[in-house]
This record gives C-alpha cells, structure tokens and sequence, in this order.
C-alpha cells in the first residue's frame, strides 16, 4: 500500500492505496465520485476525461499514486454555489447529451478547450473534442453547447 | 383565484431535457455507480480461441487466491443454468452460458470467479489455466454453406442456421411458391442490373458497456437485477424463468442505461449467471463489461451478403426484384438474431411500387460473435440494396437519380398499401421527402458546384437515398414478447402527477416528452409530472425500448391512462361544482365550468376530494390512479430522403463527407429538439458505416478490431454540420399520429454516401463499391484498378 494525499474538488483526500490502483478507480471506488465514468480500456473514449491541476487528463490512464500532491477536479465540483458552470448551462440548453455517459468527460474536455481558446471556431471545437467518444448525438448538438458556453451561441 | 400564467402548449415544443441537470452534474446512477454491503465482482475467463475443444481447466490458482470468493467452470454453471432461450421461433442449437466442451468464438466464457474486488476478480481470472484443442475456424459464411472447413453445431448441417426461406410475389402463408410472376418480369425486362453487396459487420459500442448488479436475499426469496438494458420486463420474466423464481419474486432495474442502440436488447449470459451465481451464494454480484470484453462479447450488428437483381423497362421502371440474402449471424441464435435478417426481406420493396418480388433468406453459423439488433436492425440492409440498385439503374439508362426514384414511386393516393412482402404501410407521401430534399439541398447549385470542381480534376460526387422503415412494433402477432406497451397514470392527492411507462430509455429523454403530454392534457405545469421508468418494482407491466418504438407504443398506452384518470376526475369535479360533468373544462392549473370561470376549483382541491370524497358520488370509487395497455393495429412507416456530397483525395483515396442533408417525415412531433438529436446520432451511425466502422476477423477468427485502437468509431473531426429538413405526414395507426424516430437517421446516410462515392469515381469505370470507403480501396479504384 503507498500513501497519496490529493485535493479533489477543493477538499483534501488522503489514502493507502494499492500502487496500481487507477486514478478513475480511486475517484469513483474510494471517494465515491461515480460521474466520472469509465468507457474503454486503451485511453481513447474520454469518459474518464477530468482536470488535473487544471489540465483535462483521461484518469483511466494514470495510477492514483501519480497524482498525489495533484489538485483534481471531476464534473461533480464544476458547478460552484448551487449555478451551473457555463458548459453545463450549454449542454443542457443545446441537448448536448442523450445517454449521459460520455456527458461528464466531454465537459471536462470541454472546460480545458475553451481554457486554452475562449473563441473557439467550429472547427477548433470539433478537434478540441476529438479525444472524446460520443455515440449518442453525432456530435453536432455538442458542437452548439460549446459555442453556447463561448458565447457564440444566442 | 388570483390571475396564473396562461400556461403554453407544450406538446411539438423543443423543451429542454428534465433528464439533464442530473446528467451534467454526474449524478446520474448508472449500474456500475450501485454498492451494496457484501458486494462481490465477477469476471470471466474467456476463449482465446475461435472454435475448439476444450481439454482442460485447471481453477486450482484462482480458487486459492486470497479474495476469491469462489469459482466456476461451464460444468459447474451447467448445473445451475438450462441453456439459454431465444425470442424467435427458428430452430436454435443449444447454447450455454459459460461453455461446457467445445467454444464457439473468441470470447466466449469458460469459466468465471467471484472475488472481493474487480483487480482480484481479473487477476483470478487469469490465473485459470485453460487448454483447448483447436478446430478449424469457419469464417466464410459463403464457404460455410457448403460446410467448409467444418460443421460448427452437428445438429445444423452445412452450418444453415436457417435455409433458404423464400419470401415475396408468388409466395403462399403456407409456403408453396409460384414463380410465374417474378420470372415473367426478368423475361419482360429490357434491362437488368445484377450485384453481389456486402452490407459489413458492424460493432454497436454503446458508451456505457453491459454491466449487471444481482442480489439474491435468501430471506425473501427474491431477486432484485440491475442490468443496463433496454428492456427490464423481459429480463425479468427471462431471468425468473432461469433462476427458478416467480416473476412476482424478481425485480428488474435498468438504472440511467448509458446507450444500447439494439445491442442491449438481447438477455446476456452475464445477466445469467450473475444472478444464478448471486442466488447460489446468498451475495450480491456485480459484473461490470470492460471495452474488450465488450467487442467480442456483446452482439455485433449487420453482416448481410446480397445478391441484387433488377429488371426494368428502359424508361426506368422496375418491373421486379430478386434479393437472395446470406446472413452471417455468427456462432449462436441470441434472443432476436434469427429475426433481423427478415426483416430485410419485409421492407425489401421499399419505397417502390414494384409489381414482382422475390427474397430468399439464408442465414449461417460461423466462428464469429453472434449478431442481433444494431440500430436499424434490417432495414439499413433492406434500404442500402435497393438504394443502391436504383442508382445503378439511373446509370446504367443514364437517368437522372432522383426522376428514376420518382417513376417507381408508391403513389400517395395508394395508402394504406399493401407491399408485395405482406407489409401493409400506413401513409406516405415519398415525392414530397424526394422534391423537399432537392430543394433544400439545393440539388441543381450541388450538380454545377460537382461539374466545376471535376473540370479542376478534383473527384466531388453527389448522392442520394430514400427510405421507408418500419416502427413502432406491435401488435403481438409480430412480437414474442407481445406488442404492446403499459402505462399508469395517478394523480396524486396534492395535485402533482405521477405516471409510469414501460418504454425505458437509455437517452430517447422520455422523462421529457411524455411529461409534455401529460402537462397538455390535464393543462397543469410540467414541473408538477414526474415519469417513472426502468424499475419493473414501480413499473408493473412493459416490454421496452427498441425499434422506434417509445411514442408510438408507449406514448399511446401513456395517453389513454391519461384520458381514463381524466375521465374520471371530470365526474369528481362535476360532483364538487354540483355541475354536469361535459360542461367540465380543464384550463391552467384549474377545473371550472364553461362559462364560469369564477367557479373554478384548483387541479388539486379536485385531487384532494377524489381521495376524501365526502360525499363519494354515486358510482365512483376513491382516488386517480388509472392504467391502460396501447397494442397497435399495425406498425408505422416513417421515411424520407437523404442526400450527400463527398471528395475523395487523389493522392490519397481519402473520402471527405462536404454536406448532408436529410429530410425525414416521421408524423408529428412531440418535441423537435428531442427529435433531432435522435436523427443526427443515427446519421452519424449510418456515415460511421458507409465510411469508416467495420469489425474485422483474422482467417483463425480473431477479431482483429477489437478495441478502440482498431474499431474506427466516428470522431467530432469526421463529421460535417447535418442539415436536417422535415416533412410531416401523420401516422392513423395512434391518436398522436406519431411514427418513430430513434433509427431513421441510419437508413439513408448509409446509401447516399456510397452513391455519392461511386459517381465521384464512375470516370474510372466502377459501378458498385462494397461498405466500408476505405482509403486504400478508394486508392486503387483511381490507380486503375477495381474495387
């Protein structure tokens, strides 16, 4: 067992872990933080996706033990004082999401993206996404929430 | 009463979801989100292998490892299990939970463990030594008919699953067959297009993989099931039958269902033996699929070999078709696998007026993950063979694609129509989709735009596709499962409105549109409704969600519960305003008379007296709470016209989607927004297919796309913005005149792009390309050669 120490969504976690305990499975078994899913095994669907020390990061893909001392945030400590962050706002306004289960990953991909280039043209949405599955909506109506988060979108 | 907000009309309103605030939140509970004191994990040890015998399983380092709870082979499950049921009445070999002696395909389980943890669960698993003697693979379903390279289930000879069922013109209820009709069309012809199509394998991938919650309470005897399906009352009654439990003692959950797309229809071994092994240990068991698990173990979709045959006059009318299909549906029936392929055959004619049809269906075993439902589910075949025919056929006579569709047309006057394959089609009018897609594409602007890009050599081709599916399934003729759907609606004794629907979603946002309904119809706010799904424990009676079905079936049934529960709070109002009860009105939160408004009681002071009813009128009993069963005369037909524009880079064969557009006619629409997020996740499954998915197997039948590395799934880069257009011709089959829409968006996309992709390379001779537009073969058609 290795000791980690973690800030996830503001609060300090600490816990002896098994050294190839999954940072998704440390979030979602250990601290019960379920909205960040799980949708493959080989990095590529970005349900995992979240924000390490405020960069999107596919938790599926590095041990817990790798983010100790990391600042972590995950889609359930987005929203702050019971409002909606703007790309929550958006994906509800623009039905950006169906099932639900690529949901929290892609804003997480989202908040990054639009971290990096608040203006994003459509195609810079598109690219800046492409790390994340999605087999719900054909990605078009999460093209329009995230231009609604940025703005882009009346 | 103080002056309310006049509240709007809701229904054909673009609501926002009221699934949502959970959903982006992370606060939705999916099966692998559920804990339960005591929970163990299982996992399985699968085959590595296609086909083969099994020599030996050596558990003995599994069973000792600290966590292990216990382990089972397929001998032990055997004991616990029968073999697994199908839903369709095709004959079916015996197939087995967990494999007893020989294995099928790679992938199929032969053993499983119960463990502390998934790390130990997985660990355990490989810890089981397993030896097995390998067998030839049959891979090739054409080779396979001849029962080359071996015979898979001894009991099917040349691996026929099912064969050679004949269908069409000339074709009895009883099965005696007169070809007259079919021949003297193809003696009649002055031409005749022929072409073998492949209509590829296709692996669903939901985002959310199969997983299953089982928790047996010896105590109670009773079982409740979370699984992430599409239908918790058949796994239900399927599970109960299993387990040996009553139907009473069993309750179903599908929590929110992170997709299923036809693939999660099918009742699973995993959902089996998960509950047989949660019974056997008095535990909760929970299995959770990982992605590579699921590429093998959760049914693929499509995989339909079609030999085409058109005859037509060379003014482009069809005189008759002949479609001999080849299904390759793997190594097992599942629940509805023997049946998608028929319905292939059933839409076959399609949009057309053809006077001669002749199908025949074989389907085949291989070493292969079985196939079932994939969205769409036979229609995307039946509509890519002829779609494609009919465009061979343009060029050929060197018509225009569209003026050869029209000609051929099921004229609107026509409807109901009985098709030539024993469908009778509800409405439709086919040339207003066709001329509506012309113009809001553009089409005349899209041909020069085309023209001028190939005078500067670049390869631009157009294409088009119509469709007519078949939705909303019922009535039980056409269902083993019944076809039907229930709902309750009760209002409560505070005015607020519950209601239950056994249509269970898995993102089709029911919560939202069928609150729409209920919101109009007692003229009440939508806030103050609450739909309940998925949970056969709230939910009595229901069969799901698939084949377009929700509104259709289950917002019918919704509806007449709604209009009994109705009828009979108009006779408490009536009685509490000492009025007649047809001069009852409902109007903004509110029940009056007509002409009274002053009078008005509020909805829930009329709530509250149907649960006190003091005095209790005269026939009535107590309370609102009210339930109805929907069974539909007959399906619904939605279509429409889909159209594309595609490059194809020289240097490279790299196909580019420029435009699409659809136009859909699914009747009327309870909720737009809803709508096209449904048809704009089915385009993009439909251009997936025609451009880049496809499952392939090595010669020993290793699945060589088996993870995300390898299985293309559409990215946000490979799609343009879709241009969604709508026609609206309703549906008499239900009061909503609503057809269905959660597939439509697969059926057209699919031909229309290689129809586009064949005129962008017809100057270099091709006339067909077989699915999927892969770059190298694109590559080779333009260096010369052929597809």
């Amino acid at each position: 067992m290795t000791h980690v120490s973690m800030t996830v969504n503001g609060k300090a976690r600490k816990a002896d872990v098994e050294p190839r305990l999954l940072l998704v499975h440390f979030l979602r078994e250990h601290l019960l933080l379920t909205g960040t899913h799980v949708g493959c095994d080989t990095s590529q669907c970005g349900a995992c996706t979240v924000l390490i020390d405020g960069r999107s990061a596919k938790s599926c893909t590095i041990f817990a033990v790798q983010a100790d001392g990391s600042q972590i945030t995950t889609i359930e400590g987005l929203a702050k004082d019971g409002r909606l962050h703007p790309l929550q706002e958006g994906f509800w306004e623009e039905h950006g999401l169906q099932c639900g289960y690529c949901t929290p990953g892609m804003i997480m991909s989202a908040v990054n993206l639009l971290t990096d280039t608040p203006q994003p043209t459509e195609q810079q949405i598109r690219e800046g996404i492409s790390g994340n599955f999605c087999r719900c909506t054909g990605y078009h109506h999460i093209v329009n929430a995230i231009q609604h988060a940025a703005g882009r979108r009346s | 009463m103080g002056a309310l907000p006049i509240l709007p009309k809701l229904v054909g309103e673009r609501v926002k979801r009221r699934e949502d605030p959970r959903l982006i939140q992370g606060r939705g509970t999916y099966v692998d989100d559920i804990k339960i004191a005591g929970m163990q994990h299982m996992a399985f040890k699968r085959s590595d292998v296609a086909h083969g015998r099994i020599r030996s399983i050596d558990t003995s380092a599994a069973q000792t490892m600290e966590g292990v709870e216990a382990v089972f082979t397929g001998a032990q499950i055997a004991e616990m299990l029968a073999p697994m049921p199908i839903g369709t009445p095709f004959p079916s070999p015996p197939h087995r939970a967990v494999a007893t002696d020989v294995v099928r395909y790679a992938g199929e389980p032969v053993a499983v463990v119960v463990a502390a943890d998934r790390y130990i669960a997985r660990d355990a698993a490989d810890a089981i030594v397993v030896h097995i003697d390998p067998l030839p693979a049959v891979m090739d379903p054409e080779r396979a008919m001849t029962g080359q390279p071996t015979v898979i289930h001894p009991e099917f000879p040349n691996n026929l699953a099912v064969a050679l069922v004949p269908s069409g013109t000339g074709v009895s209820a009883e099965g005696s067959v007169d070809d007259s009709a079919i021949e003297a069309a193809f003696a009649a012809a002055e031409v005749v297009i022929s072409q073998r199509m492949i209509n590829q394998r296709l692996v669903p991938n939901a985002m959310e993989p199969r997983g299953v919650v089982a928790h047996f309470e010896p105590g109670k005897a009773s079982m409740t099931i979370w699984s992430s399906t599409q239908n918790p009352h058949i796994l239900r009654t399927m599970i109960a039958a299993m387990v040996g439990l009553g139907q009473d003692q069993v309750r179903a959950i599908a929590p929110e269902v992170g997709g299923g797309f036809g693939a999660k229809i099918n009742i699973y071994a995993e959902e089996y033996v998960t509950a047989a092994v949660s019974k056997r240990l008095g535990l909760a068991v929970k299995w959770v699929e990982d992605r590579s698990e699921a590429f093998v173990a959760t049914t693929h979709g499509r995989d339909l070999i079609g030999y085409v045959d058109v005859a037509a006059r060379r003014d482009g009318k069809v005189l008759g078709l002949k479609l001999r299909l080849i299904a390759d549906i793997g190594a097992y029936n599942m629940l509805l696998t023997a049946a998608i392929p028929t319905l292939t055959m059933m839409m076959a004619s399609a949009t057309y007026d053809i006077p001669a049809i002749r199908t025949t269906l074989t389907e085949v075993f291989t070493n292969k993950t079985p196939t079932d439902a994939y969205r769409g589910a036979g229609r995307p075949e039946a509509t890519y063979f002829i779609e494609r025919a009919m465009d061979m056929l343009a060029r050929e006579l060197n018509l225009d694609p569209a003026e050869v569709r029209r000609r051929n047309f099921i004229a609107p006057d026509k409807f109901p129509y009985a098709t030539q394959m024993g469908a009778v089609y509800d409405s439709g009018d086919y040339g207003k989709a066709l001329d509506l897609a012309l113009k809001a594409s553009n089409w005349n602007a899209l041909v020069a735009e085309r023209d001028a890009a190939r005078k500067e050599g670049r390869l631009v081709g157009l294409g088009l596709a119509m469709y007519v599916e078949v939705c909303g399934i019922g009535p039980s003729s056409s269902l083993p499962t019944g076809g039907w759907e229930h709902s309750q609606v009760t209002v409560e004794r505070d005015g607020r409105i519950s209601a239950t629907t056994g249509a269970s979603p898995h993102g089709q946002g029911n919560e939202t549109t069928f609150a729409q309904m209920l919101a109009d119809q007692f003229s009440v706010p939508i806030e103050h409704i609450t739909i309940q799904h998925g949970d056969t424990g709230i939910v009595k009676q229901g069969i799901g969600t698939f084949g377009s079905r929700s509104q259709a079936v289950g917002g019918t049934a919704l509806h007449l519960a709604g209009v009994k529960v109705k009828t009979k709070m108009t006779k408490f109002a009536a009685a509490l305003l000492e009025a007649d009860e047809h001069d009852i009105v409902f109007q903004n939160g509110t029940i009056g008379v007509k002409g009274s408004p002053a009078a008005a009681k509020s909805f829930s002071d009329v709530a509250a007296y149907a649960y006190v009813p003091v005095p209790l009128p005269e026939g009535l009993e107590p309370g609102l709470s009210e339930e109805a069963f929907f069974e539909p005369a007959n399906n619904t037909y939605p279509f429409g016209c889909h159209i594309s524009m595609l490059e194809i880079d020289r240097d490279t064969g790299e196909p580019k989607l420029l435009k699409l557009v659809a136009v859909d006619d699914a009747g009327n629409l309870i909720n737009p927004l809803i709508v096209e997020g449904q048809i704009h996740g089915g385009l993009a499954q439909g251009i997936g297919q025609a451009m880049i998915e496809e499952a392939i197997y090595s010669d020993e039948g290793q699945l060589l796309t088996g993870s995300f590395m390898d299985y293309a799934l559409p990215r946000a880069t490979d799609f343009p913005r879709f241009e969604l257009h709508s026609s609206v011709t309703p549906t008499p089959v239900n009061p909503f005149g609503a057809k269905g829409v959660g597939e439509a968006g697969t059926l057209g996309s699919t031909p229309c792009i290689v129809n586009a992709a064949v005129d962008a390379l017809a100057q270099f001779g091709v006339t067909h390309i077989d699915l999927m537009l892969r770059s190298e073969k694109l590559w080779r058609i333009i260096q010369g050669g052929q597809a």
